[in-house]
This record gives C-alpha cells, structure tokens and sequence, in this order.
C-alpha cells in the first residue's frame, strides 16, 4: 500500500515536471528524418502527422548519408559522406554530439546490445567501432586484405552475437568482426568474389548476402554454419550477355527478403532476381524499367517497390509478391533516390531530389497522401529501423 | 593508324588545354544542366563534393598529372573493368572536354 502511494507520488512528480518543462512527454516510434544531402540539414518528420516538424543544419557533407538509431529509438547515428558521425536527438531535435571519424565513410550499423556503433570507411578503409552513450572511439579494424593494401568497405550489417558482417569492394572478400569485447574485435575472413559492392544480412540475421559488380553472381555466408565457408549464388545470371551501363550503384539490405524469397538487383541489367530463400536457387526475374537500385519489400512482404538509376530515376515500380509481376508503375518526381515503409507500411515516403520534396504514397490505392519540402532530399530514415537486425 | 591518330588526338588536347569561350563551349543553360549531372550524378561515386567515394577523387590537385585527353576519353568510353560506365548516351564530345577542364581547373558549385 504504502509502495503503491510512493510510486503514485513519483508518477505525478514525474507528470508535473514534465509539464513545467513545457514538454509534453512522448515516444519516438512515429518520428524518423529525412537527408537534405546538398546542404548538410536533416529535417525531422512524423510520420502519424505527415509533417516535418524540426530541421537542424551543420552535419557537414551529407551526400550518400545513412543513419542508424538507437535501441531506445531516441537518438539518429548519422554517417556522412565526409567521415562525420553526429548524433541527433529526435525527441529535443538536437545534435548531442558530432565527431570527424575518418576522410570519407559509407554509412554504418548499430550492435545487437545497442552499445556499439560502427562506420565503414572508404578512406580509410576498415571499420571502426564507437561507444554509442559517447561516440569514444573503442576499437577499429583496417581492412588490410594484403600487406599495404586497404579496401574500401561496403554492406556493413549488424548480426546477432555483437558481430558485424561487410565486405571489401577491392578485396573482394566477406568479413565478419566479433565485438563480445568491443576494444579487442575478433575478425574471420571469407572468399566473396570480384569487386562486392554492398551486402545484406537476412531479417533473421542468418545469412549474409553480398552483391558483385565485377560478376555475376551474389556472395552467400551462414552465419548460423559459417565453418561451411561462404558460396555463390545466382552465378551467370547475365548469361553472358553484353551488360548495360550501371549509372548508380544499387544498395542492398535486409528489406530483399518477402514472401520467402529474397529479390534482389541484377547489376548490368534491368531486372530484379528472384531467388528461394531456403535453397538460394533462382525462381525468377522480373523485367522492370531501368538498373534497380532500391528493391525493397514492404513491412508485410506483400509488395516490393523498386526505384533506377539515372537515367531512369524518375519512375518507381511496385512488384506484387504473390505473382511477381509489376502491377504499378509510378512517376513520383524528379531524381527519385530513396524510399522509406512506415512501420507497418500502410504508406511509402519517396524523396525526389531534383523536385525538393518528399513524396508519400498509400500502399493499398498507390494514391498521392501529400508531400513535405525538403531541400534535395535524398536518404529517409524512420526510427522503426532500431529495432531491425542488420540496421 | 597511329599516323592519322596523333593529329587528332593533339587536336584534342588543344581544345581541352586553349579551351576558349568559342564553339567548344556548350551554352550557359546546358552548362548549369552539367554542373548538375556531375555534382548530382557523377557524385553518386565520385562525392558530390568530388572527394571520391567508390570511384576516385576529382579534385584539381589527384587530377593534376592526369592528361585531358585521357580523362574525355573514360568519361565518354567508361573504363572496363571498373565501375565507370560510358556516358557518350548524354554527353557530346566538346560537352566532356568542357567538364575536364573545369574539373582541373576546380569545378564550379
């Protein structure tokens, strides 16, 4: 009784301060925020409301920006194209700490626990591991693949276990570095083939999938039976034809997988490859309007929305899983780099760079829901993602 | 063959070297339509500030010991065996040249 009276007093306490302070208590499961890549601002957004609701500049050179949140979905980790890592609070619309970690980075990913960040850098090339509370600076691993040499690191994935997986653009191999210590990494080493250029880690965390420009073909690594090694897949699916220019180059990321199946770029061509996710056998392509750059599933599964490369940027296709075929095709602006599922995906955000603005879309009626202006926005980023392996 | 080549090629180098406001030069429009393409576009792996990313820096400084030429030549051809694609699709000849001598001359915002 006398519990129950104190914890009642430290409820109104709390209730009290909170409305002294002017504001209101809430969560962060709604908010996300959206790169203006060509002046180093973020603008915040809701995604119940449709409105963008702070904007906070001085991030440096956010072109090819991605961002990480946190486990309590209250802090974006965002990675700039010029090595920095801020990091921003959504609920006080605020940068509590920037650092410069290197000359020219990738983006990044968030550790099991929530503990660690990692940057993957092209310039240096490696990785490096951050305290998430501090961004100190715990430990780093130089993707040295030969004596001297350093490869550019893409398709960093967070798996379970504090692991990250990615792969080495020039050394053409998977790594996957162990941080149960986060100062002393353990790193294992594995054959991907010629020039990786991103990488995804399945929904479940158990396979690691990285796509080769330099052929065809995507790298495979269980990281359930990872003493199996890693093997290809999807070999030769080019059938050595002649490839078509690559304008842009496609990322990859655990949306891939729907219904499944993982469905994934081809590079060279304008199809989306379709492969069983248990046996990793080609089920299918789909032949869509340009080279795929963003092939990404919805939330339930059901639909795969795909954007191009220039200069196809300005369609957007909608794939229906069930019988994979295109059942939408979309012109939602100019330049069309980036979309973005609300949580459970009743609505899509596009971001139209060249017509600055963002663009939402209902799911179920492909119907316009209304627009935000954003100043050449590129990467969106809801904070749904905290709680997403490989994120 | 490499008779009738070096001409040509010394042609070119004398358009890109004396790159002077005559024919060469694409028009104002078509030049914002440039910047454009290089800092938006080309940026998606050279930096939109061209300080590299998966493809190499464009600085005036990492191009310095490179000959024009060469550089028209891999924006038009693209370079096999590695990313760089062909642009000829969207860029005329003269239209190249004039983006090489802007990008080792610093390239304009």
């Amino acid at each position: 009784m006398k519990r129950a009276v104190q914890t009642l007093l430290l409820g109104l306490l709390a209730l009290l301060l909170a409305a002294c302070a002017g504001t209101p208590l809430r969560g962060t499961g709604d908010l996300g925020l959206v790169i203006e890549r060509a002046s180093g601002h973020v603008t915040l957004v809701n995604t119940s409301s449709r409105e963008a609701y702070a904007r906070i500049g001085g991030l440096g050179d956010l072109s090819h920006a991605s961002v990480v949140y946190s486990r309590d979905a209250r802090y974006a980790f965002i990675f700039g194209r010029d090595g920095g890592l801020s990091k921003v609070d959504l609920l006080e619309a605020r940068i509590v700490k920037r650092i410069m970690q290197s000359g020219n980075a990738i983006g990044g990913s968030i550790s099991q626990d929530g503990r660690i960040v990692v940057a993957q850098n092209y310039t240096p090339g490696g990785i490096k591991a951050f305290d998430a509370e501090t961004l100190e600076l715990l430990s780093e691993v130089p993707a040295e693949y030969a004596p001297g040499r350093f490869s550019k690191v893409v398709g960093l994935a967070d798996v379970p276990g504090n692991k990250f997986a990615y792969a080495l653009f020039d050394g053409g191999e998977i790594w996957v570095s162990d941080f149960t210590d986060p100062r002393r990494p353990v790193t294992q080493r594995y054959p991907a083939g010629q020039q990786p250029y991103d990488g995804l880690v399945t929904p479940d965390g158990r396979h690691y999938l990285a796509g080769l420009f330099g052929e065809d073909g995507i790298a495979l690594l269980d990281l359930w039976q990872p003493e199996r090694g890693s093997r290809k897949i999807l070999e030769k699916y080019g059938r050595g034809e002649e490839k078509l220019p690559v304008y842009k180059m496609p990322h990859l990321r655990g949306w891939s997988v729907a219904a499944g199946r993982a469905w994934l770029p081809a590079i060279g061509r304008h199809e989306v490859l379709v492969a069983d996710a248990a046996t990793w056998r080609e089920t299918g392509r789909v032949a869509v309007k340009g080279q795929p750059v963003f092939v990404m599933a919805s939330p339930d599964g059901r639909q795969i929305w795909v954007n191009f490369a220039f200069p196809d940027n300005g369609w957007v296709q909608v794939i229906d899983t069930l019988s994979g075929k295109v059942v939408q095709t979309l012109q939602p602006g100019k330049a069309v780099l980036h979309m973005e599922f609300t949580p459970r995906g009743e609505a899509v955000w596009l971001s139209a760079r060249d017509d600055n603005r963002v663009v939402i879309y209902d799911t179920k009626t492909f119907r316009n829901l209304g627009a935000l202006a954003a100043e050449a926005p590129s990467g969106i980023f809801f904070s749904s993602r905290a709680a997403r392996i490989g994120f | 063959m490499s008779n009738s080549c070096i001409p040509s090629a010394l042609t070119s180098l004398l358009l890109v070297c004396f790159a002077l406001p005559a024919t060469a030069e694409p028009s104002a429009a078509r030049q914002q339509e440039l910047i454009h393409l290089v800092r938006q576009d080309c940026g998606s792996c050279h930096g939109m500030t061209l300080q590299g990313g998966l493809g190499p820096a464009l600085l005036p400084a990492t191009l310095a010991d490179k000959p024009a030429e060469g550089l028209v030549a891999t924006i038009i051809g693209g370079r096999p065996g590695t990313p760089m694609p062909p642009w000829h699709r969207f860029l005329a000849e003269d239209e190249a040249q004039w983006i090489v001598a802007k990008l080792m001359a610093g390239f304009p915002q």
